[in-house]
């Protein structure tokens, strides 16, 4: 059980990855139509995808593990801010095409170490979907890794950018490895890595990263967000508002 | 043209043993040949490698496994109803269709004639295969599936559809799909 709602830990962990995805896709699309160049847009937009289809798998098996009946679409547009268990990195607003690309490294990274790890888990279903998720984020991070180079060491004013959007961001990525009980109920049934072991391989990712694109490894922040476990930054709700309007203004409408 | 048939071609008799027709059932498998991909609607289905199965229960019961491309392929419910369809109009109905996640899809079961079937409509095919240790040393080339140059560039890691990547030919100056390796 979570101690902090009752719940069991297995159904916390997946509606934490599973809307980590969903939010972050749901952020990437609204890039759609708005990118600074074409290529960008389908860019973005494939990779908005790929979240989503992660989200539908990780919420359809939430669903079944709270046995309420919610399926993914239920869960996806019929929960308020507070019932999100995304990392609050996530949620965090588009910004400029550098704050994207530069959320979108830090959580790839993550995403490659944790699906990485996930795919040897002792529940085969999240490891069958960690496995398809893991070449879709390393193809991800492929992508928004060269990005963050060509900003971080490309003109004056793109380096200055992204070294911008790093500062601001960065104090978001503690909450990617502070393990709590769900956390550590989870690693000690096999079921997810630990993150302390996480860690060091997401900061070798990102410290290569940062060195190609001339940028500054900010210090850490130690301030403690809890986005996983529901308390949210005031973006979350808002984004809600427009992802889940159709389904609360006619509940249940199909294609 | 191809970088590596031979190494694809291997990889795929040692690991993966799909999207062959199943002798004790070939009547299924023709069927199945006959789903189109709806994206890129030269190519069926078994030829894009995406049929894990179709055998029958010792109760007879006819089970089908699809494996999805991508985790948010918009195409796989089009195809999973296609699928549907054809088996019903072929005197299947009742068929279980199952999705198979694990393994998960590659580029690598994409079969040769396939491969073939996308170069000549103007898709580039997967330069290498995925499992291969080959794509480690230097960039794969990626012929013009137009003119056959080897002299082309990338324009977006990304393309129309999430399976495809955009390039563009040096020599012939057309712009192409190519069929991501994943």
């Amino acid at each position: 059980m979570n101690a902090a709602n009752g719940r069991a830990p297995l159904l916390d962990y997946l509606l934490r990855l599973g809307d980590t995805s969903l939010v972050l896709g749901q952020r990437l699309g609204e890039w759609i139509g708005h990118s600074p160049a074409l290529e960008e847009d389908l860019g973005l937009a494939n990779l908005s995808l790929d979240l989503v289809g992660q989200a539908r798998l990780l919420l359809t098996y939430a669903g079944e593990v709270e046995g309420q009946g919610r399926d993914e679409d239920k869960l996806a547009f019929f929960r308020d801010a507070p019932q999100f268990m995304n990392l609050t990195l996530a949620e965090q607003p588009n910004g400029d095409f550098a704050q994207t690309i530069v959320r979108q490294v830090l959580l790839d990274a993550w995403q490659v170490e944790t699906y990485e790890g996930l795919s040897s888990s002792t529940d085969t279903r999240l490891a069958a979907i960690a496995a398809k998720a893991l070449k879709e984020s390393r193809y991800h991070y492929r992508f928004s890794s060269g990005w963050l180079v060509r900003l971080g060491d490309g003109t004056e004013e793109s380096h200055k950018r992204a070294q911008h959007a790093l500062n601001g961001l960065w104090r978001f990525t503690d909450e990617l490895f502070t393990a709590d009980d769900v956390d550590e109920q989870m690693a000690a049934a096999g079921i997810a890595p630990r993150l302390s072991e996480l860690q060091p391989r997401w900061s070798a990712h990102i410290d290569e990263v940062l060195r190609e694109a001339t940028l500054v490894r900010p210090a850490s922040a130690h301030y403690a967000w809890h986005g996983k476990r529901g308390v949210h930054t005031e973006h979350l709700g808002h984004m809600l508002t427009e992802m889940q309007h159709l389904q609360r203004t006619y509940p249940g409408a199909q294609w | 043209m191809t970088t590596n048939p031979q190494d694809i071609a291997v990889t795929r008799e040692r690991e993966y043993r799909v999207g062959r027709p199943d002798e004790r059932d070939p009547a299924v498998w023709r069927v199945l040949e006959g789903v189109l991909d709806p994206e890129i609607p030269v190519l069926s289905i078994v030829e894009l490698g995406i049929v894990r199965y179709a055998h029958r229960a010792p109760d007879g019961q006819l089970h089908v496994g699809l494996t999805p491309t991508y985790s948010g392929c918009p195409a796989t419910e089009v195809i999973r109803r296609a699928v549907r369809d054809a088996l019903d109009e072929a005197g299947y109905a009742g068929a279980v269709i199952e999705e198979v996640l694990s393994p998960p899809w590659t580029s690598d079961w994409l079969t040769e004639s396939g491969r073939r079937k996308l170069e000549s409509f103007g898709i580039a095919p997967p330069a290498h295969a995925v499992a291969s240790p080959r794509h480690l040393f230097g960039a794969p080339v990626i012929r013009c599936p137009r003119c056959g140059s080897a002299s082309t560039e990338r324009v977006s890691e990304f393309g129309s559809t999430p399976c495809k990547a955009h390039y563009r030919c040096v020599s012939c100056l057309e712009p192409f799909d190519y069929f991501k390796c994943i």
